[in-house]
């Protein structure tokens, strides 16, 4: 039975280029205090564009409702539970969006003088102290501007480092069970990915481990838990197996929010890794972006972070620029200051003791999830959850819905999915990450509908092979969208229904 | 459902051999897993492909799968009714929706393929 | 913890479902040697009052109530209230990327319509759904160059913004893109045609061309991409100030388009987060990096949006992934696209016309060091005083003034790039022209 929804009306909206009518206005600018300049006179008439055909003209009452009219067609966190697996979809206190507004905050230039920035220079200060502290690791730039960015940067210090030492080593180590991101990654750093199978309880094998490092490996690239949401228990004998012939360990940090006040990286051996601000630390996706992913690495890798490092001296910030043995820079100015604003306001709410409740309560949401489930899902991997559990389909699929049927129907019942089809390493995937920012009602009302549509595929499969059925769009024609792509609006266009 | 007069690869390609000319596409059995095709990337005519390394990819909705060569030789055509409509490889693999022709450089290499028996015998083993 | 929704109750309550005596048992199963052994070494939770007031006493130590001329790739634009109004809404603020059509249509109709817009203004046939930032826009668009020419050399011009030369040869130098540069003309500060024309040669993949440049000068993309096209090779166009191309020709010429929209109501915040985007020619679709939206119907029949072409990318294709890039910056994406909308094809015009009309004011007073076109940023000589100092008379005045070019181009050390916008007023442009005045 459906208990989380009911239907209600819905407003539909064309897109703005169909509301658009020449001459609506929703600005107006104030009258010059200079003389006009003449364009063409100016810039000479070759450089000056005729108006932005198809551009938009709407007033501010229209732009207003567009906007909000479009937005009621999502679901978020702030309606209710997100699973998304790997994916960290936590509350996103508010608080943290009015302090990235402050005025001396947002409207700081990154070239304004470094004495006019000392108090954005201590919050990247301050933040990346924090980071140490619950990483285990001696230090971190904040420079990169995403968990994928992030990955980059950590794999060019490792090959930046082993360069140093004269040989940067040909290949990176990334078992089945990685993200996308991690063999995209190694990739783009000028390595070669081998592929290492995980154990059937879903870890990294040391007898594997042993037999494939040898002197062309750079690193292993490990997700700590790993993407089954279970803790690499040998990791300690991995990263020695590693060292021992001269390769590194690097930890994906995805997931984090696992570990906190529990267990640190830089305790386990971990010689680098990336942070994902927007998962553990309560940034908000904002519909994919902006993220920040800060590397942390240990001492024998910092002389290689991208330029610039802050410093302290004469009892002020600067940022250094004289670090010949950096691997350069990731992005320009110094990463995205407005995401690390909000990351260090979500450290100062909850404190070290609040970080690990946060990790407890992760963990036990999960597990707790993972208890009631159980009876009525494939669990193909037994070992002991983290933050997050994956359940295969095929219990299900034998009655005639998979995974992603499953998922949809979901949405019928008020929940976003959880992850579909990932891990590979399990068949029929579901992926299911509570986080700990969910109550007792709402799991319970997540597991009900779980349970509830695990019956009707043993009544009435059918109903759950095609759903969504509540919602305003039903499943996309996803192979037309790739077959002939339609990426953007054109004049006579068909119209919205 | 496989034509006997097909050779096969483990990685699900076929050749159908003319004289010199080796006709290349994928099987029944690959267009179906991979579902509802959306692009098929080929290389150019005069492109030189080595028996076993990647001629090019297949891609679903949420799948790419590369094909590779079954055969060595040069590439001398490009089946043009894929590019407007990469639907008829789920329609037609064995037929209209061949991928290349090549002419052959190494014509010994098709007696090392599957035979249609054994090839359907491999699928057998393989659920 | 407030951010725990639980009471003590519930807890035990699920604990016991979970057959766990306490919570520290759900960590039983980690091998002893992991275990950190000691609480967190980090200051108790703060209440939310003392949260915000950190943070106020932060910003209280940053430039405050100072006029800025600073450009340089962050511009102070007026932001409209609504850009704000819109992005703040829980529903846009905190959903996920959207992988499920069913309930994203709000996140992918604002992505088509940025889309749309981009391609609109850069004069291109597509426009990706956003990228980090102009300066990581500029590898991947290099990198794209490559994959379409099959050729490896990149050329850049040395009037492209300095540290998004900087980030093109971090990512440049470990996939064998070699990146050189080519000069600009010390009259006009636009880049040097001929040095160009004899570095291209017939290995070269792109060249890299931004305008208005670093220096502000408006470029001849024209014979740039002509002169690129001869050699087989590719332009790639880059914008940083993004409302110049209210009312510049766009760079039809080009081949890829990369550019930084931190212009588009998105606040300079120290440097980010910003949006960065790649537009291109529909040939080259599927060599884009970065997300996609596309259109489509449901299965009632009704207009739709969802991602697509998804194979282009890392979760699928893997190793062999256009980029690792996974994101894109939609809430910053949609920051920019309801600035687009207020202002409208109108009100950009408008507006690039008024940063023209301030800046040609300002410039009209100062010694301008290069004589080529502009927008709304120029290079002076400071003259009698040496650049740090005619700044340091201006913080007096609660101005902060242009960016001193030696830090970038040794050359230019007597040299500053100011920037003036809507947003500046005309008593305060007096004062920086009194200053350099000395």
């Amino acid at each position: 039975m459906i208990r989380k929804t009911r239907p209600h009306i819905t407003q539909n909206e064309p897109l703005l280029f169909e509301i658009s009518s020449p001459g609506k206005k929703g600005y107006q600018l104030p009258e010059l205090d200079v003389p006009a300049v003449n364009a063409s006179d100016a810039l000479g008439a070759a450089n000056v564009r005729d108006g932005i055909e198809g551009f938009p003209e709407v007033s501010e009452v229209e732009a207003i409702r567009h906007f909000t009219r479009l937005s009621t067609w999502n679901y978020a966190i702030d309606l209710g539970l997100y699973p998304l697996g790997s994916c960290t979809m936590k509350y996103n206190p508010r608080v943290n969006e009015l302090v990235a507004r402050l005025d001396g905050l947002a409207w700081a230039h990154p070239y304004q003088p470094e004495e006019l920035s000392q108090g954005a220079m201590e919050i990247m200060a301050r933040l990346e102290s924090a980071l140490e502290e619950i990483t285990g690791m001696d230090a971190v730039t904040l420079q990169p501007a995403a968990g994928a960015h992030g990955e980059l940067t950590g794999i060019l210090l490792i090959r930046a480092a082993l360069e140093a030492g004269g040989n940067p080593r040909k290949k990176i180590l990334v078992p089945d069970s990685a993200h996308g991101t991690n063999p995209a990654t190694v990739t783009m750093a000028g390595y070669v990915v081998e592929n290492i199978q995980s154990n059937d309880r879903g870890m990294v094998d040391l007898e594997t481990l042993e037999r494939v490092v040898d002197a062309d490996v750079a690193a292993l690239m490990l997700t700590n838990p790993n993407t089954l949401g279970v803790f690499e228990a040998h990791i300690v004998e991995a990263a020695d197996i590693l060292h021992a012939k001269g390769a590194l360990l690097y930890m994906d940090g995805a997931n984090m929010n696992a570990l906190m006040g529990i267990a640190r990286p830089g305790d386990f051996g971990v010689d680098v890794m990336h942070l994902n601000l927007h998962k553990t630390f309560s940034t908000p996706h904002g519909g994919g972006g902006p993220g920040a992913g800060p590397v942390a690495v240990k001492k024998h890798l910092e002389p290689f972070l991208p330029t610039p490092r802050l410093k302290r001296a004469a009892n002020r910030w600067a940022f250094d620029y004289d670090r010949p043995r950096s691997l350069g820079r990731v992005r320009a100015f110094h990463g995205n200051f407005g995401v690390l604003v909000r990351a260090l306001a979500y450290i100062l709410a909850c404190g070290g003791e609040g970080l690990k409740a946060v990790t407890m309560d992760a963990v036990l949401n999960a597990t707790y999830l993972r208890k009631l489930l159980e009876p009525y899902f494939d669990l193909p991997k037994s070992a002991p959850s983290m933050h997050e559990v994956v359940f295969g389909d095929d219990r299900q699929a034998k009655l005639g819905a998979r995974n992603v049927d499953i998922a949809k129907r979901l949405i019928d019942y008020g929940f976003h999915p959880y992850t579909v089809s990932f891990p590979m390493i399990v068949h029929g995937a579901m992926m299911i990450e509570p986080t700990e920012t969910e109550s007792k009602r709402e799991l319970d009302l997540f597991a009900d509908a779980m349970i509830s549509i695990a019956r009707e595929i043993e009544t009435d499969p059918k109903q759950v092979a095609s759903a969504p059925h509540l919602t305003r769009t039903s499943r996309v024609d996803e192979v037309t969208a790739a077959r002939k792509p339609v990426v953007r609006w054109r004049p006579g266009a068909t119209p919205a229904d | 459902m496989y034509p006997d007069n097909f050779r096969y690869t483990k990685e699900h390609e076929w050749v159908m051999v003319d004289g010199d000319t080796g006709t290349i596409g994928i099987t029944d059995h690959a267009q179906s897993e991979l579902g509802d095709i959306v692009y098929i990337d080929m290389p150019k005519a005069g492109t030189i492909v080595e028996k076993g390394k990647t001629l090019g990819s297949v891609e679903s909705v949420k799948a790419v799968s590369d094909v590779y060569a079954p055969v060595s030789g040069e590439v001398i055509e490009v089946n043009q009714k894929l590019a407007g409509g990469p639907e008829l490889l789920n329609q037609d693999p064995h037929g209209a929706a061949w991928l290349v022709k090549i002419r052959l450089s190494t014509p010994d290499e098709v007696g090392q393929l599957l035979t249609a028996g054994e090839y359907q015998e491999y699928l057998g083993a393989q659920d | 913890m407030r951010y725990l929704p639980k009471s003590e109750s519930e807890r035990r309550q699920m604990l016991d479902t979970c057959g766990a005596a306490s919570l520290e048992d759900l960590f039983s199963h980690l091998p002893p040697e992991v275990r950190l052994g000691r609480p967190l070494n980090l200051e108790a939770g703060k209440s939310e009052y003392e949260v915000v007031d950190y943070f106020r006493a932060r910003a209280a130590e940053n430039a405050n109530g100072y006029a800025s001329f600073l450009g340089a790739g962050v511009y102070s634009h007026y932001r409209p209230v609504l850009c704000d109004v819109v992005v703040s809404r829980g529903v846009f603020l905190t959903s996920y990327t959207p992988d499920q059509p069913e309930i994203s249509q709000g996140t992918l109709s604002t992505i088509f319509e940025f889309q749309s817009m981009l391609a609109q203004l850069t004069g291109m046939e597509v426009a990706n759904a956003s990228m980090y930032d102009g300066s990581t826009a500029v590898p991947e668009a290099a990198m794209m160059a490559a994959r379409i020419t099959g050729r490896s050399r990149i050329l850049a011009s040395r009037a492209l913004h300095p540290e998004y030369r900087q980030v093109l040869e971090t990512y440049a130098k470990y996939q064998g893109l070699p990146v050189a540069e080519f000069g600009y003309r010390t009259e006009t500060g636009a880049l040097d045609l001929v040095d160009l024309d004899a570095r291209l040669d017939e290995q070269t993949a792109a060249v890299i061309v931004q305008s208005p440049n670093f220096f502000g000068v408006i470029e001849d993309v024209k014979q740039a991409a002509e002169m690129a096209h001869q050699r087989g090779a590719l332009l790639v166009f880059i914008f940083s100030e993004a409302v110049s191309l209210g009312l510049l020709r766009p760079p039809v010429e080009a081949d890829i388009v990369a550019g930084e929209l931190q212009s588009f109501a998105i606040p300079p915040s120290f440097g980010g987060p910003f949006a960065g985007v790649i537009a291109t020619k529909e040939k080259y679709i599927r060599q884009i990096p970065g997300r996609l939206v596309g259109e489509s119907k449901d299965s009632r029949g009704n207009r739709a949006y969802c991602l697509t072409l998804a194979t282009r990318e890392q979760h699928i294709r893997r190793e062999k992934a256009t980029s690792n890039i996974c994101t894109n910056q939609a809430l910053i994406a949609l920051m920019a696209t309801v600035f687009m909308t207020v202002y409208g094809k109108q009100g950009l015009r408008e507006l690039a016309e008024q940063n023209l009309a301030k800046a040609h004011y300002l410039a009209g007073k100062l010694p301008l060091k290069f004589s080529g076109p502009f927008f709304n940023e120029f290079v002076v000589k400071a003259g009698a005083r040496p650049p740090e100092a005619v700044n340091r008379a201006l913080l007096e005045k609660k101005i902060v003034g242009g960016l001193p070019l030696g830090r970038f181009y040794p050359e230019l050390e007597d040299c500053v790039l100011l920037c003036a916008t809507e947003m500046s007023r005309r008593e305060q442009m007096d004062l920086v022209a009194e200053a350099f005045a000395g």
